[in-house]
């Protein structure tokens, strides 16, 4: 009898159409668990909903600005007492100088749009900003001969009365405040209903430099913008030879020893430093020992080389290990160098790996802040822009993490906005560089 | 590869550049935090209306500034060091260790130390008393020294409100710290007669006294901020019962948002410092190497520009922005215009 040796286990009660305790229990655990999955997505898509909402209600009022159109009669009493349009006798007039034709201008331009105010002209010229003078004394210095005419000026008004537009400033919130009062605001009231205050896009906080605490209106992110460039300029023209160099000597040609082992062991190590270490490290060797300019984007490129080495090599050692060996061996057999192998064969079929983990590994250095901030590149830096490359690498610049930092804690209400709005430009740079490595993948990686 | 090619070719000139480009035009000033937005505040003036690129400031505090300054003379180090306290003995002859011998000290002017809590709460009418019975972790009563046991502001004062002890106070590392203890806590320390107690106490040592009248509880109530204002301010927006210690300016810039508290039944405001009538204050100076006036294109130029009149005077931006300029301008001037360093001055 057959029947007796099967092993006599439970028979089964209930027929297979029916779920058996046991099975329910099974299914609802993974009905649980898909559960938990789409909850633990739903709590990430709600924290970059909640992150990017924040980001962009806060910091889009940063890229436009309000504007005050005015009619300036540059006063050649003024300006130009001799008349002889000597560069450098109208050089003489500072900045300071030029109080009394924003004064005047106010006056000609109230005067054309028939308004009336009570206001002082001095009280009336304050809510412009405080960068205006100097735009205006750029304008005489190149244009000298218009010295005598009346011209058109677009020009930034101040901080609080920018504020008061975009709704952060009120009239109850500005009771206590010495920069401006409520009649000021009044003004603004009626210059913006007979269309000379009007807000509108400013490009110059894109491409504009620094400002001093004075004046967050007149701020822009371009010349530490300038800054990143450079640093990551230096960082790709070093980490990619190097980093790639190192990669193809330690997975092609070096033997697998203790040697080689220990030194992979150091590189996985290396990418887990945390950058501050590297901030350090860059103090104490490129600029107390090798005496390299302080805060300059050469020695931050440097910086953010040492931490974007790692990165770069494991992600470079990953893509030739994925090429396989079948086409090492075909390049080999039909009487190839090993180095003819690597190099014609190899590494063109690893490239898009490389490139993406390069890309990722720059991306990774564009937003590091922690390093600058001890190599001198936070304060009030970014102010002048760079006019070539060797200066661009050598002179003192800012980056734009540490400029939106460095917005971050100043005074002035006004400069939290612009911190927000540097945020929105670094993270478009940041999302820009991630779809270019979507697009490398997508495009020439091989699968085999 | 065209790539390869590119980017070897790219890197040789950026070394060959890097190397010519080395003599500095730009004055590199840096130092105290609180002397930043003025130091900028000049720097932006300066650029626009002479024809040297604009100076660089940097921030990190009075002592890491100074310590930068006195690290020797050259190109590589900085020119100017901005501090909110004056120069000690010690940082002195560290410079001259380094070869960094002929400084110039000037004093721009002063900064006032605010207390300030939420706009919605309650007012605060404060002594220098108030807060030594507020923070100190000893405390007299009944002539007898005990472990500091308020915890409600109507503890410490019968006349103030019934609001918890919360307090942020600059950190350590701040220049203002300094002031905070020295201007107030000790100052309620002599005046609720403590000092006296704890001096007879240490044997007639007065650095003794000075000592544990200014060391602070330790249970919370005050918090040190080793960050800049925006994160005291950051602190009484999230906990509407501190109180945080501020710069003049700040709390000027945030009048929407704090309420600012009397100290001694003065309001402070930049003529009450100017005056002295408000107690809380402290000078502001900046330090220039005599050495690098004519190999730094500008730096004599800046030094001057920045104590002129238009700038620091009691009508310029600085004033402006929140500095109580100094009533003895004048002399300051002549001592840039002189080049007077520090040993010949005094």
């Amino acid at each position: 009898m057959t029947d007796a040796s099967l092993p006599t286990g439970p028979t089964p009660k209930g027929s297979i159409y029916t779920q058996s305790p046991r099975v329910k229990r099974r299914n609802a655990a993974e009905g649980r668990f898909k559960f938990y999955g789409m909850l633990a997505i739903a709590t990430g898509l709600l924290m970059l909903a909640i992150l990017l909402f924040t980001i962009l209600s806060k910091g889009t009022g940063a890229f436009q600005q309000s504007f005050i159109t005015l009619n300036v009669p540059l006063l050649e009493a003024k300006l130009d007492k001799t008349g002889e349009r000597d560069l450098e006798k109208i050089k003489k007039v500072s900045t300071f100088g030029y109080a009394p034709i924003i004064q005047a201008g106010f006056e000609t331009t109230l005067e054309q749009a028939g308004l009336q105010s009570d206001l002082k002209v001095k009280t009336q010229a304050a809510i412009l900003s405080k960068s205006v003078a100097a735009d205006l004394r750029n304008y005489v210095l190149t244009n000298p001969d218009m010295i005598g005419h009346t011209v058109e000026f677009k020009f930034l008004a101040n901080s609080w009365i920018d504020g008061y537009l975009k709704g952060r400033v009120s009239r109850i919130s500005v009771a206590d405040n010495k920069a401006i009062s409520a009649e000021q605001l009044d003004f603004a009231d009626s210059l913006r209903d007979a269309g000379i205050l009007r807000k509108s896009f400013n490009p110059a906080f894109i491409l504009g430099s620094d400002a001093s605490d004075q004046r967050p209106e007149a701020a822009g992110m371009g010349v530490s913008m300038a800054g990143s460039f450079f640093m990551m300029l230096v960082v790709l023209f070093l980490s990619l030879p190097i980093g790639v160099a190192a990669s193809i000597y330690l997975e092609e040609f070096a033997p697998k020893n203790r040697w080689t082992d220990l030194i992979e062991v150091n590189i996985s190590n290396l990418a887990a430093v945390p950058s501050i270490v590297f901030g350090i490290l860059g103090l104490a060797v490129f600029i107390n020992y090798m005496n390299l300019p302080q805060s300059a984007p050469l020695v931050g490129g440097l910086v953010l080389t040492l931490m974007t080495l790692p990165t770069i090599i494991i992600s470079t050692r990953a893509s030739l290990k994925s090429v396989p060996p079948s086409i090492r061996d075909a390049a080999l057999g039909v009487g190839a160098s090993k180095m003819q192998a690597v190099f014609h064969h190899v590494l063109p079929l690893a490239t898009p790996g490389i490139l993406t983990g390069t890309i990722i590994g720059l991306a990774q250095a564009l937003g590091e802040t922690a390093p600058l901030l001890l190599i001198g590149m936070i304060g009030f830096i970014a102010s002048n822009a760079p006019g070539s490359v060797a200066e661009g690498l050598m002179s003192p610049n800012s980056a734009m993490p540490a400029q939106i930092y460095e917005w971050a804690k100043r005074a002035d209400p006004a400069f939290y906005e612009r911190a927000w709005g540097g945020i929105i430009i670094l993270l478009v740079f940041l999302v820009s560089m991630n779809a270019l490595v979507v697009i490398l993948r997508r495009r020439f990686e091989r699968r085999w | 590869m065209s790539f390869v090619k590119l980017s070897v070719s790219a890197l040789a000139i950026t070394a060959v550049s890097a190397t010519a480009a080395a003599a500095r035009d730009q004055v590199q000033v840096a130092g105290s935090s609180t002397v930043l937005p003025y130091a900028s505040i000049v720097a932006e003036a300066f650029g626009e209306n002479f024809d040297f690129p604009t100076p660089v400031v940097e921030s990190g505090g009075s002592s890491a500034g100074l310590k930068r300054f006195c690290e020797g003379v050259g190109e590589n180090t900085i020119d100017v060091a901005n501090a909110s306290r004056q120069i000690k003995d010690s940082e002195i002859k560290a410079c001259a260790g380094a070869g960094v011998t002929d400084i110039i000290e000037v004093r721009i002017g002063y900064d006032g130390i605010v207390f300030a809590s939420d706009k919605a709460g309650n007012g605060f009418e404060f002594t220098p008393t108030d807060w030594y019975l507020a923070l100190s972790d000893t405390i007299m009563k009944n002539g007898e020294m005990v472990a500091n046991p308020n915890t409600s502001w109507k503890d410490v004062n019968a006349a103030f409100h019934d609001q918890p002890i919360q307090v942020f106070i600059p950190g350590t590392k701040h220049g203002t710290r300094e002031v905070f203890e020295d201007k107030v806590i000790l100052a309620g320390c002599e005046a609720t007669g403590a000092f006296e107690v704890l001096k007879a106490a240490n044997g007639d040592d007065k650095k003794a006294a000075e000592k544990s009248c200014i060391s602070l509880r330790t249970d919370g109530v005050s918090v040190d901020i080793d960050g800049d204002y925006t994160e005291t301010l950051a602190r009484i927006e999230s906990n509407k019962d501190g109180i945080g210690v501020f710069g003049l300016a700040f709390y000027e810039n945030n009048t929407d948002k704090l309420q600012v508290a009397t100290m001694s039944g003065i309001v402070p405001s930049t003529e009450a410092i100017a005056t002295g009538e408000y107690p809380v204050s402290r000078p502001l100076y900046f330090y220039i190497k005599k050495a690098h006036i004519g190999v730094i294109p500008g730096l004599k130029e800046f030094a001057e520009f920045f104590v002129a009149d238009e700038i620091a005077g009691p009508d310029g931006p600085l004033a402006e922005y929140g500095l109580v300029s100094d009533p003895e301008l004048a002399e300051t001037q002549a001592v840039v215009a002189d080049e007077a360093t520090m040993g010949s001055n005094m």
